[in-house]
């Protein structure tokens, strides 16, 4: 008992303890004996092992939690697989009743969430108090409207199945929420894997949500660790997909567990997130912005604002205020309501932020934080700033994940922009302007899935959240968060690829020198006794024709084996070459939709005058009769149309995100796209996949069909006639896997298309990993690309383009 | 830190560092300094960042036990126990200032251990017909009275009459004077005229004490009141004061968190040290810790106390009553136990 006298504390003015109480949260933990089980089909299973879960304030063991086996992870599949079978069908108004009550159990235990949550994560209660369980309310409520409406906003889509949730340590609650709020809403089936380090709050929603009377098996919680039960559920091969927050490197190699086995998967993964900080900025808010973007949650923040880039006529005054404030933060016990930032989860996470701070001074950092006292026991780390920072730094290039924050300067905007994104990563950033102009001028150059104009680390349910680059890919919360969860109906009646098949070309041909051998010589034999000119299709790179590395070419032989010409054979080189000229072509992305528009609508009346040439062409190489040749050309026309319409038809949205300001969700073009067109419908296939990400203004290298690559190098002549600015579309052929494999492991190309082999497939998703880039593969199922429900559409629109939410707040 | 220099002028938002001019003028009253518009016209202020801090202040901070109960004597302290009525009459001013010297009762502040701290209200404030009544009934105690003046709420009377009010309201003994701003100043970003009316009346308070009050509710932005802050203080007030309490709106956080922040700023620049006055809308203990948290926040500690911070209220002191009482006993209080003002 503190016996400070009130005469005393009358002249310091100084804030006093101020506990919140842990005695309800205590005894829940001791109803269950501080010893959990795994919830598996509605009732609580006893795992073999367990672990102790750790409170990061005093290092003291809270409760022992089940570390799930192989076969408890089976169990719960099998559990998710049965319950699946009537929840996927379920009316959305009955799980909208379900989300509904949920979101009230919530709301109704929400200081019992609040209190565990900081017990067993060490982040302050302010904060799981007053942002973390009021998020997790929010985003069942919002998903209890998706499920009601997914009917009507959603035809044609079902769920995808059994979906396996892996969530990280930092907001415990709050993934879990952004995990299994639109997996239910959407009629799947979830088995969530809690962190090691924080699992208590997911079992107690387990426990919560029991009483709801949600069919059994439709939410199963095993707990365990990462590598062990996490990669038990990953690599289960009934599981339809994988959802995980978490960093960048697990995320690799979840990319790599899941390649090649159909299972979806979104990730959402590190960040270095810039914040930007101009000249007219107001500097006071500004720095409570940074307070918000690092010193929450102890910087423990994937999205954090870790990166200060301040203009160079306001930086000394900024760092100066910035001081100042970090003087007043308290650190301290998380249960505290006084508290600013609490423990740091793991003495292992404290390492790597010690070690990180460690390596920026010894690179040449200047270090400082402020004087404030910290408690003796539990595992805490003061607000630290560094300055004299300089880009080429490890402290400015890596995630720290922890209340470490580096202030960089710059000159002019276009210089903020070049720092901002001088990064791997790209999962959100802020800007700080009294200038709508510049704010809106800058917030589309920033490679992010979030922009916050003068605010940060504000989230809600309506928004789309979600990476750039190697931040993952995905998104969660909004309209555009339910994609992950839905697929089209019309996949579960393709036909299941051919078994056996790898990622061999599917052609046979081999290259053959220019000079051409005596069979070539043969078969170009023309008509009328005159030899035919000799015609080879080169490369088209940046508008141009271009003659491959190799100096090789490949024979392209008609149905019927006879020889009918020659293309470039390209290799790694060539690729190269492409993906440069297609970064060079990036304006077309920031030109007008309605100039994309016009081009692609020139590029179909180009197409429709040579419609009989391009008819005979598919004749001759596919032996297709002349009606469907004919048919083909007129379908690759109206494609063309129907992209050409899309182009400035593809809008984004303003989501009712409850604050006052406008959230805006732009799809924005990817970046440069691999596209390895389908083998079939040589023409049709190309434009199909080809244009879409054209019409998004993405610029592309394209792999044409490698048995009938001729419709696709015909095709640069339309292309020269059309106005298609050179660079756009790059189009190398050669053997589609082996250039498809130098594209997926390239580090400079953002997306990979492909539709090819099953093998092929595996292959561009385990090399995808490099620079995480998206990948959009078919398993080899081929699509029938004369049917317009599979062949063209929404969802290759959203394939083709990333949703930024840009937050602009408003008010005077 | 850089000075840059354009067209001549220098620029004043970049502010010499903290430190060297926090001494400057320890202690010594503000004479303010001249006009200088280009820092009036550069100010930021971004609505909607200052409301979310301000949204904030109460809910990362609290106090509880006799923290709580050591803030709100201190909080008493603040207080310009203020009666603006048109029915106001000598008695109810009596009364009013016989509760600022005994604003808490003595057996509470006897169990408080607070009976020795000389707990009264920081001043009564008055319409100037009741100075001398106020003076009167606050003899023998250190409790000033403040008029308020310059054609009190509108501010809109003949100027010689207003400077005269203000002549007249220090003959009658009040120790503070509480004036109004030309509003259509403000609005109209006549920002000489403001700097003038105010250095008049500061010039005309000689040594009392001159808190300048905003109208806040009547000046449309944020920008306008951290705009009108600054003028104030290059002017030489006192203390800067956000309501007449007869606007519709009146004490607001991110009003408060612009002014305090205009004052750091003010400091920062000149040294000088100008205090803060919320008025209007501060009605219970809980509000009024809202605020000292934020002035300790923003400021520090010294700026939770009546030299540099005051509370414009009347009805606030019962509330604060009963929650000492409430801490002293652990039962709730009614304000029918407490003396009224």
């Amino acid at each position: 008992m503190n016996v400070r006298p009130i005469a005393e504390i009358f002249e310091t003015l100084e804030y006093g303890p101020a506990p919140e109480s842990a005695t309800l949260a205590n005894e829940w933990l001791d109803r269950h004996g501080r010893d959990f089980g795994l919830y598996i089909d509605g009732e609580w299973v006893r795992a073999e092992k367990s672990f102790e879960s750790l409170n990061p304030a005093d290092a003291k063991p809270i409760a022992r939690v089940a570390d799930g086996s192989k076969a408890d992870v089976d169990r719960a599949v099998a559990a998710a697989r049965a319950a699946f079978q009537s929840w996927g069908k379920a009316p959305g108004h009955v799980r909208a009743r379900y989300l509904y009550a949920i979101a009230r159990e919530v709301q109704r235990h929400a200081r019992l969430f609040a209190v565990l949550e900081s017990m067993d994560n060490g982040k302050p209660i302010r904060e799981s108090r007053d942002i973390d369980i009021p998020l997790v309310a929010r985003h069942f409520y919002h998903h209890a409207g998706w499920a009601q409406l997914m009917e009507t906003e959603l035809p044609g889509y079902a769920p995808v199945g059994v979906v396996g949730q892996i969530v990280p340590w930092n907001f415990p609650m709050l993934m879990l929420a952004w995990k299994i709020a639109p997996a239910l809403a959407t009629g799947n089936t979830v088995i969530l894997k809690p962190a090691g380090f924080t699992s208590l709050t997911a079992l107690l929603f387990a426990d919560i949500v029991a009483r709801t009377g949600l069919p059994h098996g439709v939410l199963n919680v095993v707990t365990g660790g990462g590598r062990t039960t996490g990669m038990y559920l990953v690599e289960h091969p009934d599981v339809d997909k994988i959802a995980f927050t978490g960093s960048t490197d697990v995320g690799r190699t979840l990319r790599t567990a899941t390649a090649g086995s159909g299972k979806r998967l979104s990730l959402e993964l590190g960040g270095k997130s810039p914040f930007v900080v101009f000249e007219d900025a107001d500097l006071d808010s500004v720095v409570e912005g940074v307070v918000d973007a690092i010193w929450f949650n102890q910087g423990q923040v994937c999205c954090a604002g870790s990166r200060i880039l301040a203009q160079e006529g306001i930086a000394a005054e900024l760092e100066r205020k910035l001081k100042a404030r970090m003087e007043t933060l308290r650190v301290g016990n998380p249960l505290d309501k006084t508290t600013d930032i609490g423990a740091i989860v793991a003495p292992v996470q404290l390492e790597t932020i010690r070690g990180y701070c460690e390596k920026g001074t010894a690179e040449g950092a200047t270090c400082w934080q402020p004087s404030g006292d910290m408690p003796s026991e539990g595992w805490y780390f003061p607000p630290t700033l560094f300055t004299n920072v300089q880009p080429a730094a490890t402290i400015a290039q890596e995630e720290i994940f922890g209340p470490v924050v580096v202030m960089l300067t710059f000159r002019t905007p276009e210089e903020a922009v070049a720092l901002a994104n001088n990064t791997r990563y790209g999962l959100a950033s802020s800007i700080w302007t009294e200038s709508v102009n510049l704010a809106l001028d800058i917030a589309p150059k920033i490679k992010a899935g979030t922009v916050w104009v003068n605010c940060t680390n504000v989230f809600d349910a309506a928004s789309g959240f979600g990476g750039y680059r190697e931040s993952g890919y995905g998104r969660e919360g909004g309209r555009e968060g339910l994609w992950e969860y839905v697929k089209p109906e019309w996949e579960t009646k393709l036909e299941a690829p051919a078994h056996g098949e790898d990622a061999r070309p599917e052609s046979e041909s081999e290259p053959e020198s220019e000079s051409g051998s005596s069979k070539a010589a043969v078969a170009r034999n023309g008509k009328g006794g005159l030899p035919a000119i000799d015609r080879t299709a080169k490369l088209y790179i940046a508008g141009k024709q271009a003659r491959p590395d190799s100096g090789y070419s490949l024979p392209v032989v008609a149905h019927d084996g006879a020889l009918i010409g020659d293309v470039a054979f390209g290799n790694r080189k060539d690729i190269r070459n492409a993906v440069e000229a297609a970064h060079k072509a990036a304006g077309w992305g920031r030109a007008t939709a309605h100039n994309r528009a016009q081009v692609l609508f020139y590029i179909a009346e180009n197409l429709a005058a040579r419609e009989a040439e391009f008819a005979d062409r598919i004749r001759a190489m596919t032996g297709a009769d002349a009606d469907d040749a004919g048919r083909e050309v007129r379908a690759s026309i109206e494609r063309l149309f129907t992209y050409a319409a899309y182009a400035d038809k593809w809008d984004g949205f303003v989501h009712h995100t409850p604050y006052r300001n406008v959230t805006l969700a732009m799809p924005e073009p990817i970046g440069v796209m691999g596209v390895v067109a389908p083998a079939t419908s040589p023409l049709l296939g190309f434009v199909s996949t080809v244009i879409p990400p054209v019409a998004m203004g993405n610029t592309i290298v394209a792999i044409p069909s490698e048995a009938h690559p001729l419709a696709a190098t015909d095709l640069y002549q339309v292309f020269d006639t059309s106005d298609l600015p050179g660079g756009v579309v790059n189009i190398v052929t050669g053997k589609r896997d082996e250039l498809a494999q130098v594209l997926a492991a390239h580090d400079d190309v953002d997306a990979v298309w492909y539709f090819g082999s099953a093998g092929g497939s595996g292959m561009i998703e385990r090399l995808s990993i490099g620079n995480m880039k998206r990948t959009w593969v078919d398993y080899g199922r081929p699509r029938n690309w004369f049917e317009r429900e599979q062949g063209e559409g929404h969802e290759f629109l959203r394939e083709a383009t990333q949703v930024k939410n840009i937050w602009v707040p408003y008010g005077e | 830190m850089s000075t840059t220099e354009k067209k001549g002028e220098r620029i004043l938002h970049t502010p010499p560092p903290f430190a060297a001019l926090a001494s400057a003028h320890d202690g010594a009253r503000n004479s303010g300094m001249p006009l200088e518009l280009d820092w009036v016209r550069d100010v930021r202020v971004n609505r909607s960042a200052v409301e979310r801090r301000a949204a904030t202040i109460g809910t990362r901070r609290t106090v509880k036990k006799q923290w709580q109960a050591a803030w709100l004597l201190r909080a008493v302290t603040d207080i310009d126990l203020t009666t603006l009525a048109g029915d106001d009459t000598p008695g109810n001013v009596q009364r009013l200032c016989a509760k600022a010297r005994q604003p808490v009762r003595q057996d509470l502040l006897e169990a408080l251990g607070a009976a020795d701290l000389g707990i009264t209200t920081a001043a009564v404030c008055v319409y100037h017909a009741y100075v001398e009544t106020a003076v009167r009934a606050l003899e023998g105690s250190a409790v000033p009275v403040a008029a308020v003046s310059t054609g009190f709420p509108a501010g809109l009377t003949p100027f010689p009459q207003r400077l005269a009010e203000i002549r007249a309201s220090l003959a009658a003994g009040a120790r503070e004077i509480d004036i109004v701003v030309t509003r259509a100043h403000v609005l109209t970003g006549e920002w000489e005229a403001l700097y003038d009316e105010v250095a008049a009346f500061r010039e005309a308070c000689g040594d009392a004490h001159l808190k300048t009050i905003l109208a806040t509710g009547e000046l449309g932005t944020l920008r306008n009141v951290a705009r009108a802050s600054l003028v104030c203080m290059m002017a030489g007030a006192d203390f800067i004061k956000t309501s007449t309490g007869k606007e519709p709106v009146n004490a607001t956080l991110p009003v408060g968190l612009v002014m305090t922040r205009m004052i750091r700023r003010y400091r920062e620049r000149t040294g000088y040290d100008v205090g803060f006055k919320p008025a209007g809308g501060i009605r219970t203990a809980k509000d009024s810790l809202v605020w000292l948290m934020m002035m300790k926040e923003e400021m520090g500690e010294r700026w939770c106390k009546p030299e540099l911070f005051r509370f414009g209220a009347s009805g606030l002191l019962t509330d604060i009553e009963r929650q000492l009482e409430h801490f002293v006993t652990g039962r709730y209080s009614a304000a029918h136990r407490h003396p009224m003002a």
